[in-house]
């Protein structure tokens, strides 16, 4: 057990060494969050009176698309530069290869969460950093990364790939995606955690079905 | 060889199907009585139930060889999976077609963002999507890996919308609830003889639609051998 958490992590922390080298991903993605935010409020500034109607999916598409960049380059890296094939021939179990690429993928669309939720706050002028709303994002982005990495690993290997990974992945990812928004609009709206249960009960449902797919199907997608 | 005998029973089958079709047409447009409050529109129902059945059917038989394709790796459950969505997805364009014609008179909307037409049309590109995949790969045994797996992950779809009117307060009927049926009986029967017959015309479509795949399969094999 202790040696299988020791392969997760060693996949994990080569990653994050990566991204800190050239702080690449995190900084695209993080502009990018940014970027529709202001284009989100270009786009409704003169129609919407209540900011916290659209607040949620606002928020929630920014994070969805920056993630779809991150989840792009997770792979496409590892396959350009041939590291993936290093990485499959390590005997470790491929299922545990998939842990840490989702592990890392999920940090670092986490870390551009936990940076924009207070960056929105101030540009919506709403309090959105709160333990409710943190516990929604992290139920959110984790089902979000784990069917991501699947597909990112899937996408890394076709033609047009990184148009294929949003196609692939949002329509999956849409009923996520739809409680989320739902669950955090809840919350906004002053309803508990234990009001928007079914919401939450959607999400958790979600995380644990499309993790289990992913973890037992990744091995056939980097076979080659 | 073996393949024409396939061929035969499909073509027996389609006729088949076909009046089997053509009774379930009588059953919905004749036999089936007048509904009381909606009137003769009602009757889209009888098409719109057996092409939902067939699509969602036809999805949970690409998941069966999706499954069996990854434990075997045999071709044979790639081209059920490949051709059972193609199928699948042509009933559920009807079922959603027909579902809408039903809605503009009784609902007085082509469409409208509820539960049940919202995760419909996420299980429409979900799927379309699936025949997109299969396009952008050129290796044969990775286009048959990633479809399988994409097969997998894109049925979960299926249930969510299956129960969507069962979760979620929504403006479409639910005809059978665990209590019974809110149908009468002559309706009951129209449906159920429907329901064979649009099943009957699935099976013989997957039929020559995975015989026409082993049939381009021999053709490319063909053409390379005389390439050589």
């Amino acid at each position: 057990m202790s040696s299988a958490w020791q392969a997760v992590w060693a996949v994990v922390k080569k990653d994050i060494l990566a991204e800190l080298r050239t702080k690449e991903t995190l900084s695209m993605m993080l502009i990018f969050v940014l970027l529709a935010v202001f284009i989100f409020n270009f786009a409704f500034d003169l129609r919407v009176e209540n900011v916290r109607e659209v607040a949620p999916g606002v928020m929630w598409v920014a994070f969805v698309f920056a993630g779809v960049l991150g989840l792009n380059r997770s792979f496409i890296q590892e396959a350009d530069k041939g590291c993936l094939d290093g990485l499959l021939m390590t005997p470790v179990d491929r299922s545990l290869i998939y842990l840490g690429k989702m592990l890392g993928n999920l940090i670092f669309m986490l870390a551009v969460d936990a940076i924009a939720l207070p960056v929105f706050s101030v540009l919506l002028n709403l309090a959105l950093v709160r333990w409710d709303i943190a516990l929604i994002v992290v139920l959110g982005t984790l089902g979000f990364a784990g069917v991501g990495t699947l597909f990112s690993a899937m996408t890394a290997n076709t033609r047009a790939r990184e148009v294929m990974l949003p196609l692939l992945l949002f329509p999956v990812a849409l009923p996520l995606v739809l409680a989320a928004v739902k669950a955090t609009a809840g919350v906004l709206d002053g309803a508990s955690l234990g009001e928007v249960a079914n919401w939450l009960n959607l999400l958790i449902g979600y995380d644990v079905v499309f993790l289990t797919i992913s973890y037992l199907t990744f091995d056939y997608v980097v076979e080659s | 060889m073996e393949r024409w005998g396939v061929g035969k029973i499909a073509i027996f089958l389609h006729g088949l199907a076909g009046a089997a079709v053509l009774t379930a047409l009588y059953m919905a447009l004749v036999f089936a009585p007048r509904e009381a409050a909606m009137g003769d529109v009602q009757r889209i129902f009888y098409w719109h139930v057996a092409t939902a059945w067939v699509g969602f059917f036809a999805f949970f038989i690409t998941l069966i060889a999706s499954i069996a394709y990854l434990r075997t790796g045999r071709r044979r459950w790639d081209i059920v999976a490949l051709s059972s969505v193609e199928i699948g997805l042509a009933f559920a364009v009807i079922m959603t077609v027909t579902g809408s014609l039903w809605a503009k008179p009784v609902w007085n909307t082509w469409w409208t963002w509820e539960p049940r037409l919202t995760t419909v049309a996420i299980m429409l590109l979900i799927y379309a999507t699936y025949l997109l995949l299969r396009r952008v790969i050129e290796d044969p045994g990775r286009r048959a890996r990633f479809a399988a797996v994409y097969g997998i992950a894109g049925f979960v779809s299926v249930p969510i919308t299956f129960m969507a009117i069962r979760w979620w307060r929504t403006i479409h009927p639910v005809i059978f609830k665990s209590e019974g049926f809110d149908l009468s009986p002559a309706m009951l029967v129209a449906l159920i003889v429907s329901v064979a017959a649009y099943s009957l015309l699935y099976v013989s479509l997957l039929l020559l639609r995975t015989q026409l795949e082993f049939l381009s399969d021999e053709a490319a094999e063909l053409r390379e051998s005389l390439d050589e």
